[in-house]
């Protein structure tokens, strides 16, 4: 039961097309990212669900209404900002309890779900701070809290880790997604962070060039790409041009093993690195190592072979299996393989 | 941004039309070929364009004024370059107190300071020379020059000059090399408000100017206080001929907002 | 060690030296002068006294004087900021084209002669002028308005002179303003009014107060402009300076208004700006 719809949104700013087609069912209580690089048009997509942005063509139902033509200020969504937005000249209380005044709601009240929400958030203590005075995460969380505090029925997230170092976004990625489980809150967060996209989100939404790639679970899309693009934005990929040849691919004068289920032509042959192994004699494929890169918990190899360069990741248990220069089979399971037609999504 | 209201639209136009008519009325008056002020007027000649060029005084004045710009903002530059960098790159007792000192003549009402002025040259019996006039600019245009580059002295990475040094660069090398190219837009924007400033200046020199070193406003100021004729309304055309082509340079170089923050 | 501590002073000295020799020793010459005694018959004399600044302080003449000045320079102050505020904020809302055309022509003035623009008052606020003129001829009144050598008539043209500081005054503090705010308050239920006077213009009141304060500062010491609009009658403080020192030769006498003049300007300039630094510490720094 869709909660939320975006039925053939497209916008256009004269000649040039920020968002080409987007179609998206949501689910209430849904945590959807919005992923893609800068330019994808996953921000306007945002800023039209939001309101600030009319579409060129296309509909936006919101629990069966259509909130298409609605004003931003009508249609009781809760949006955190890239900046944040937080009013400078408000305290942290003036701000969360800035949006219940417009609902006209009682001073007695407001105070008590400003109080509670911040409880929330873990900033009770900090209500009659400025936004200047607060750090970063704390920021975060006070966008976070006025978002909130006024029920919406979509919670919209815009880059909101965007301003903050890397340690203290991974704890506000859980600390975000824990808050979201608890309020059962529909959620659509853009990003353009794959690891932020797979950690958090119930389903990613993968859109280039305007267009949406593929929309599918984390897992299932890392293991599924749809095409070249999705392979290699989600995690690294080998992307080997070939062509179908009976049961297998030919990739130059090598025959890859598939699963091919009826496909044939030019066709893209993904592999990932860590789902291939070395192979002392023997191997799909033989190559030579050319560069290896210690990265802690595992080790990327990148080598020369015969099907052009390949990358191979293997988890770091001890010592390494290869140095340059030593000549190397490469073994992977033909399930492991996906096998697209060349094209077919970018 | 297209959701702007009519009446929004409406007072903009009544506040362009506000800010225009003055300069407009100066520019078409300036056009008649009567020999007193009246708008609107029937015949249009060239005639009083044609009388600046004998009006020897004012052409005389146009010079100074041009001159005295000229080296007064050069002047200023001078003085204010060394001073920017020592006040946004060190720190150092007194600092505070410079910057209020060398600012202050923005905050002193010109006619307090021409007054001022005007004693000091009196003690030092130089009343009416020109250095005297040329001081006194100087003195007033500096802090608009210190004002742009202290602002292009604060945004300079100090990793170049710490690169140049550590490429063999001398502490003069990489001033003369990295350091003052750097800062170019900022000393370039503030010599031209500086110019133009000293330029328009009338209520200091009009006690600091004599007879013999009358600049233009001073001139066309007296010229007010007894006649207003179409002769300077010519003349007034001919300078808002002169500022347009400036701001449109200026707009090009550095956006007209941004050089005119360092005049208020 | 020492070359590098005495560095800075190095390169300030100079400007500081030309500071101090044309601005702080000739304000110190003109107070010891203010203290000067004078007659018309003898000159300036010697010795030290206080009657200028009594003459100042009693005179109804001056009172009035001063008070018209600040009178003045008040509604001025206040007419530039009920015009140039919203101005400035219509022209943030503009297309970048009529932008740049909206700036020439707002901020462009700053650039021309204030002897050109008070020139081109004149010439439109005379009895035979154009303004009058025009109200004749659609029939608005019958009679010309008199506009030439009063207070209504300097009003308006100082208005004109200094009202682009406020404007430029207010579009910075208005670049600076995150338009996610105003997205953010619209997301929250606020209209456009409400977002405007709740969330834009608590923004950019540092701006228009320190825009008001140049307007002040400037508009109350004006000279050009009183003198040519405002004529001999209509007096106000710098005009009577000038007066004077180049007509009646009293600088003594000068000496003291300009100063009187000076300390309630900086008094004024500097109450306010502490006011504001203040007001505004904790949200804006």
């Amino acid at each position: 039961m869709a909660f939320l719809k975006l039925e053939s949104l497209r916008k256009a700013y004269g000649e040039f097309v920020a968002v080409k087609e987007c179609s998206l069912s949501i689910g209430e209580g849904e945590f959807v990212c919005l992923l893609g690089p800068s330019g994808c048009g996953k921000t306007t997509t945002l800023q039209m669900i939001a309101g600030f942005v009319e579409p060129t063509e296309g509909r936006i139902i919101l629990n069966g209404a259509d909130i298409t033509r609605l004003g931003p200020s009508k249609r009781g969504l809760g949006i955190v900002f890239q900046s944040y937005a937080l009013f400078p000249h408000m305290t942290v209380a003036a701000n969360v309890a800035f949006g219940l005044e417009m609902r006209a709601i009682a001073k007695r009240e407001r105070r008590e779900r400003v109080a509670h929400m911040l409880d929330l958030v873990r900033l009770d203590g900090f209500a009659d701070r400025y936004p200047r005075q607060l750090s970063g995460g704390q920021r975060q969380r006070v966008a976070l809290a006025r978002a909130l505090v006024i029920e919406p029925s979509v919670l919209l997230l815009d880059e909101p880790m965007g301003a903050l170092d890397a340690l203290l976004r991974e704890e506000m990625q859980i600390e975000l997604r824990a808050l979201q489980k608890r309020l059962g809150i529909t959620t659509i967060m853009v990003t353009h962070d794959q690891v932020e996209a797979m950690s958090l989100a119930d389903r990613v939404v993968l859109l280039n060039n305007g267009s949406v790639e593929q929309v599918a679970e984390p897992f299932a899309m890392y293991e599924h790409p749809s095409g070249r693009f999705a392979s290699t934005f989600l995690g690294k990929s080998n992307v080997l041009a070939g062509d179908v040849s009976g049961a297998s691919v030919l990739v130059g004068d090598q025959e890859l093993p598939a699963d091919l289920a009826g496909m044939s032509g030019a066709v893209d042959y993904i592999i990932r690195p860590e789902k291939i192994t070395f192979a002392a004699a023997g191997g799909l494929v033989r190559g030579q190592v050319t560069a290896r890169v210690f990265l802690g918990d595992r080790w990327l190899y990148q080598l020369d072979t015969p099907v052009g360069p390949m990358q191979v990741i293997d988890t770091n248990v001890g010592l390494p299996k290869a140095v340059e220069g030593d000549a190397v089979g490469l073994v992977w399971a033909a399930e492991n393989a996906r096998v697209v037609a060349r094209g077919a999504a970018s | 941004m297209s959701r702007t209201p009519i009446a929004l639209h409406i007072f903009h136009w009544l506040f362009v039309l506000f800010m225009v008519a003055p300069l407009a009325v100066v520019v078409l008056v300036s056009f008649t070929d009567k020999g007193y002020i009246s708008f609107p007027f029937d015949g249009a000649s060239l005639r009083w364009f044609q009388a600046i060029w004998n009006q020897k005084s004012f052409i005389d004045s146009f010079w100074l004024s041009l001159a005295l710009g000229a080296t007064a903002a050069t002047l200023a530059v001078v003085l204010a370059v060394p001073a920017a960098m020592a006040i946004a790159w060190h720190r150092f007792p007194a600092r505070d107190l410079a910057l209020a000192l060398l600012m202050s003549p923005l905050m002193l009402p010109a006619i307090v300071l021409g007054i001022a002025i005007l004693r000091l040259l009196s003690h030092l019996g130089m009343t009416g020379s020109l250095a005297g006039l040329v001081a006194a600019h100087m003195v007033v245009v500096l802090p608009y020059v210190l004002r742009l580059v202290i602002a292009a002295a604060a945004g300079y990475d100090h990793a170049l000059s710490q690169a140049a040094r550590s490429l063999g660069a001398s502490a003069w090398a990489a001033f003369r090399r990295i350091e003052l190219p750097q800062l170019v837009p900022g000393i370039a924007g503030g010599w031209i408000i500086a110019f133009v400033t000293s330029f328009d200046e009338l209520t200091m020199s009009i006690f600091v100017s004599s007879a013999g070193t009358t600049t233009l406003p001073v001139r066309m100021y007296n010229y007010i206080a007894n006649t207003i004729d179409p002769l300077l309304a010519a003349i007034s055309t001919v300078l808002i001929a002169l500022t347009l082509v400036l701001m449109i340079v200026l707009d090009r170089l550095f956006g007209l907002d941004r050089i005119l923050g360092g005049k208020a | 060690m020492t070359k590098r501590l005495l560095l800075p002073y190095g390169l300030v000295g100079p400007g500081l030296l030309a500071a101090l020799a044309l601005v702080a020793l000739p304000l110190l010459l003109t107070l010891s002068l203010s203290f000067l005694p004078f007659t018309y018959a003898d000159g300036i004399g010697d010795g030290f006294t206080m009657a200028n600044y009594v003459e100042i302080a009693t005179d109804g003449y001056y009172q009035e004087i001063f008070l018209r000045t600040f009178l003045l320079a008040l509604i001025v102050t206040g007419v530039s900021i009920l015009i140039g505020a919203p101005e400035a904020y219509i022209l943030a809302r503009l297309s970048p084209f009529m932008r740049a055309i909206a700036f020439v022509v707002v901020l462009g003035p700053l650039l021309i002669s204030v002897v050109v623009r008070t020139l081109g008052w004149t010439i439109l606020l005379g009895n035979e002028g154009v303004i009058n003129r025009v109200l004749l001829s659609i029939g608005l009144i019958s009679e010309p308005i008199r506009l030439m050598y009063t207070f209504t008539g300097m009003a308006i043209a100082l208005v004109h002179v200094l009202v682009p500081f406020v404007v430029l005054a207010v579009w910075t503090s208005l670049q600076k303003l995150d338009p996610a705010t105003e997205q953010a308050a619209e997301s929250l239920g606020a209209g456009p009014l409400t977002t405007l006077t709740r969330i834009v213009l608590p923004q950019v009141l540092p701006g228009v107060l320190s825009g008001g304060l140049i307007v002040f500062a400037l508009a109350s010491s004006a000279f050009a402009t009183p003198a040519i609009i405002g004529g001999r009658r209509l007096k106000v403080v710098s005009t009577t300076i000038y007066d004077e020192f180049l007509n009646y030769l009293n600088w003594p006498l000068g000496a003291a208004l300009a100063l009187v003049l000076l300390v309630i300007v900086l008094v004024i300039s500097v109450g306010v700006s502490r006011f504001v630094e203040r007001r505004y510490k904790q949200a804006f720094q």
